[in-house]
């Protein structure tokens, strides 16, 4: 059976607004990046493209229209999976693994800051008869949902406040050390607090900020890239996705889609003492209590032990566990379908060697995990490696 | 003979049709969709809809396949290189393909024709234009390859829109 | 692209699909969950068989639902398991399966189920009002576009480029809703329609008339793909999808010629040489090309190779295309006669070749002996292509 490599990885620089330039602009820009770091001509080399998008993110009823041309895709092979990052390299994956295509191009961008109502277009992904009236009938930000949910974790697992702050205070001042990341600060406990509950007990500040930008993987089977390049090669060794029920009164406390999502993508890889074997990990963070349930969820720590590990520093580069040295979502920004490349770009520069100030010494084996946000339960957890 | 043997699979199809008026009756939720957006035209585009407010036509030049884009383009998507340089181009164009539309955008009957189409302009390559509305002539005088030029709104009036034309008509010889 | 060395051969081994209606009292849900479990019925499986669920919808905006893929998910028997939904516009009625055979040919799933879902009735006024959105914002939208504009201007360069006349489009029409007569879920079926019907309909948006458009509707469709490996555990008459192939072009539509569709050409070539097939006019017995309007099946027949440009309407005129001719083409009646929910359109394209080649289609069984069917959808702005070969063996 092949393998499947990371050939190359492009990205724009994260940031809160992007006039100058529209999407189109936007995503060939980190396209044409992600072709020269991959050596390769798209119009020449590349079998299949998808792009990861929602229509109303974008604002236009069929946004599938408007992707092939930036990409180099016109005339080819081109889909658009309406998930994130993740579930696009996972469709890219299936596809090399069938043996017909060699190489396979993802994108995923956001373009938040055209999207002038934001939680209304959260609110309409609630249910519309049962859940969405509740919000909508007394005008509450849809993010409350995230309150409950931090509510119940905290409850299951006697995880405090506390432990979910210093996940914020962490992940923002860890952007400080990447160029791509608009929201890095040198923030203390104390400002955490003064923030102020926005959907209590979730705090202001323990909330990640929107942000645009773009991002670009070229996936190839290994023998082909073996043929392109002679640099160590990065493999996508696993990767599963899973959904939970969309009702909000049936989620689970212990993100059950990242244990199942990561219970697929470990078997593939092999993975099965997750805190021994894997030296590099991004989490989900988009809340900071997230970081916590998804650490749990993936095998990295016992219910309710999380908290401990981040009160303790021990996540950090100095830590014991990697966690989101990127910055994570609370640092980059959440760029909606693309924070999921977010992540998994940051396994791949570690894993080359080039990740700057924060890079892991000698990191062979990273994960990365998504969570496609509220209010729906669906993840994503793809495990990469150098083998050589 | 059974319903089942009369029509083959699938089986006993399942799902209540209903008539307009029972849909009323139903119990519903109506709710309008809140999603509003301020889109970004972009480099290219931007340049484009300055140029129309000063009733011209202008398009992009990709060096590698010779092409002129228009609407322009900060890269071609055949060769995925980087245009290189701004072209004006006459404004005058022929009628690609046409429609002669009784519906209105929600489908909508109405009684005086529109007349729409698209236009490939003079100095760009075969097909390469937009859509327009057409006038100034009746709907048996629309054909394929007829020779057509845009009317501008006054200069006053013109906001850096595709509406800065009104609509193309009959080129005059 | 390797196209011979796919890793698992993935068969068809169920079909399911609601009616096809204008307005369907259920939701989307539960149309969904009616289509899936006939399809698990069909193929003698419960959910707990399934891996993998895939999911096929349309825009957002006819249910005014953001992440509707999600939204649908546990309808579409998608709780707690990987669920995945593609999307390329009105191409995804015959790009879900293909989604779903490189879950099964990929080596990761046994089998999967995959679920196509549309609610049009929901939108207000009609269903053109979600249409207003799938234009660019600078170039097309402050024209106040219909749908139909462009597809009646599609129709005009056609007609104009391969000399076609308007009486051999409008025959497909009038094929398409008899032959719907007899499948169980069809909206538009009429038994009596004649070309005068069809020729004297209400202008819509000239050259297109009210006859010559499938009408929206509400409904759902599935099937079970299944690896080789499990094929004949299920059932004695699997179908293998033998061929997929997809194609996009521009996004500048007003830069294309319009008459001949490069990018079916392009996703039916990937996909005969995926299958094997050199010649497809030989080897192909029978075709169900998407057809949500009467001239677009002569169109699709010549971009899947099955007919010089401008010869379909001739086959069409010379009855070769009839259920009972030697080339029957939509056989089940089609968008045209069984009604038009974009990507429930499964039912009518993958499902009937399933239905077909399995020998199962009941009355509408063509009457030659056919072994290798071809279906295809398209979408977006005129722009993308999805084609399936399917075979018996």
């Amino acid at each position: 059976m092949r393998d499947v490599v990371v050939l190359g990885v492009g990205a724009t620089a994260f940031t809160s607004q992007t006039p100058e330039v529209n999407w189109k602009e936007l995503m060939y820009d980190a396209a044409v990046k992600a072709y020269a770091d991959a050596q390769i001509d798209p119009r020449r080399d590349v079998d299949s493209f998808i792009t990861c998008a929602e229509d109303f993110w974008e604002g236009f009823s069929i946004f599938d229209e408007f992707t092939p041309d930036q990409l180099g895709a016109v005339m080819r092979p081109m889909m658009t999976v309406t998930g994130d990052g993740l579930q696009g390299l996972a469709n890219a994956y299936m596809q090399i693994k069938t043996g017909m295509f060699n190489i396979v191009v993802v994108e995923a961008h956001s373009k938040v800051s055209e999207l002038l109502t934001y939680e209304h277009v959260v609110e309409m992904a609630f249910d519309p008869i049962y859940e969405r009236p509740l919000s909508a009938e007394r005008n509450v930000h849809p993010y409350y949902v995230a309150g409950l949910e931090m509510n119940l974790y905290l409850h299951a697992t006697g995880t405090t406040e506390e432990q979910c702050a210093f996940v914020a205070v962490q992940n923002r001042r860890q952007a400080l050390s990447n160029p791509l990341a608009p929201y890095g600060a040198r923030i203390g406990l104390q400002e955490i607090y003064r923030s102020g509950y926005a959907f209590s007990p979730l705090k202001k500040w323990e909330i990640a900020s929107r942000a645009d930008g773009s991002i670009v993987f070229v996936l190839a089977a290994e023998e082909i890239a073996r043929r392109i390049t002679k640099k160590p090669l990065v493999y996508l060794e696993g990767i599963g996705w899973s959904s939970e029920s969309p009702w909000i009164s049936a989620r689970s406390a212990d993100a059950g889609y990242a244990r199942r999502a990561a219970q697929l993508a470990y078997r593939q890889a092999g993975i099965t003492d997750p805190r021994r074997q894997i030296d590099v990990i991004e989490v989900e963070d988009r809340f900071a209590f997230k970081e916590l349930q998804h650490l749990e969820a993936l095998g990295f720590a016992r219910p309710g032990e999380a908290g401990w590990l981040a009160q303790s520093g021990a996540l950090g580069l100095d830590g014991e566990l990697k966690v989101n040295l990127s910055g994570g979502s609370l640092g980059c920004g959440d760029l909606l379908e693309a924070s999921a490349l977010q992540r998994a770009l940051e396994i791949v520069l570690q894993l080359r060697g080039e990740a700057g100030a924060r890079q892991v010494p000698n990191a062979r084996v990273g994960v990365a995990q998504s969570w496609r946000g509220l209010p729906h339960g669906t993840g994503a957890v793809a495990v990469f490696a150098r083998r050589d | 003979m059974t319903k089942k043997d009369k029509f083959g699979p699938p089986f006993n199809p399942r799902g209540k049709p209903l008539e307009a008026n029972e849909m009323e009756k139903i119990p519903h939720i109506r709710a309008k969709a809140p999603a509003k957006y301020a889109w970004a035209a972009g480099t290219a585009m931007s340049r484009f809809l300055e140029e129309l407010k000063n009733g011209k036509i202008i398009g992009r030049l990709c060096a590698q396949c010779d092409r002129v884009l228009v609407p322009p383009r900060m890269f071609c998507e055949r060769c995925f290189k980087p245009t290189t340089e701004w072209v004006y181009l006459p404004g005058t164009a022929v009628v690609e393909t046409f429609s002669i539309s009784y519906i209105d955008q929600n489908a909508n009957r109405i009684k005086e024709p529109i007349l729409v189409g698209t236009v490939a302009f003079d100095g760009a390559p075969p097909d390469c234009g937009i859509m327009h509305y057409f006038g100034e002539m009746k709907p048996e005088e629309l054909k394929i390859g007829m020779p057509v030029e845009p009317v501008w709104k006054p200069q006053n009036e013109r906001v850096g829109s595709i509406l800065d034309i009104k609509y193309f008509r009959p080129r005059k010889k | 692209m390797n196209l011979k060395k796919i890793r698992k051969d993935v068969a068809v081994v169920g079909a399911g699909m609601t009616v096809f209606a204008r307005r369907l009292q259920e939701t989307g849900k539960e149309m969904a969950w009616e289509a899936a479990k006939m399809a698990l019925d069909e193929a003698g499986l419960t959910l707990q068989d399934i891996d993998a669920v895939i999911m096929g919808s349309a825009p957002d905006a006819f249910d005014g639902v953001h992440k509707k893929g999600d939204w649908l998910l546990d309808g579409a028997g998608g709780t707690n398991k990987p669920y995945m939904r593609v999307f390329i516009g009105g191409g995804t009625a015959v790009f879900a399966p293909i989604a779903g055979w490189w879950h099964v040919a990929s080596g990761m799933f046994q089998r999967v189920l995959v679920v196509c879902e549309e609610k049009m009735s929901s939108v207000q006024p009609h269903a053109q009002s979600a249409f207003g959105h799938i234009w660019d914002p600078i170039l097309d939208r402050p024209l106040k576009p219909n749908l139909v504009w462009i597809f009646s201007m599609e129709m005009q360069r056609y007609m104009y480029k391969y000399n076609v006349r308007y009486e051999d489009i409008a025959l497909v029409a009038v094929k398409n809703k008899r032959n719907a007569v007899g499948h169980p879920c069809a909206q538009l079926a009429d038994p009596n329609i004649t070309l005068e019907d069809v020729l004297n309909s209400e202008p819509m948006a000239l050259p297109v008339r009210r006859l010559d458009i499938s009408p929206p509707s509400d409904g759902a469709a599935a099937i079970v793909l299944v690896s080789e490996d499990v094929a004949y555990e299920h059932t004695d008459t699997p179908v293998w999808i033998d061929g997929v192939g997809w194609c996009i072009d521009t996004t500048m539509w007003t830069n294309r010629d319009l008459a001949f569709p490069k990018f079916v050409a392009r996703a039916a070539k990937m996909a005969y040489e995926m299958a094997g097939i050199k010649d497809p006019r030989k080897e192909i017995d029978f075709a169900e090309p998407y057809d949500p309007f009467d001239y677009k099946e002569l169109q699709h027949l010549e971009g899947l190779l099955l007919a010089e440009p401008g010869e379909a309407a001739i086959m069409t005129r010379e009855g070769k295309t009839q259920r009972d001719g030697e080339f029957p083409v939509c056989p089940s009646g089609g968008l045209l006669g069984v009604g038009n929910p974009i990507a429930a359109a499964l039912g009518i394209k993958i499902g009937e070749l399933y239905w077909q080649l399995a020998g199962k289609a009941g009355p509408r069984q063509v009457k030659k002996d056919v072994r290798t069917g071809v279906a295809q959808a398209w979408g977006d702005l005129m722009q993308v292509s999805s084609v399936v070969v399917m075979r018996r063996r």
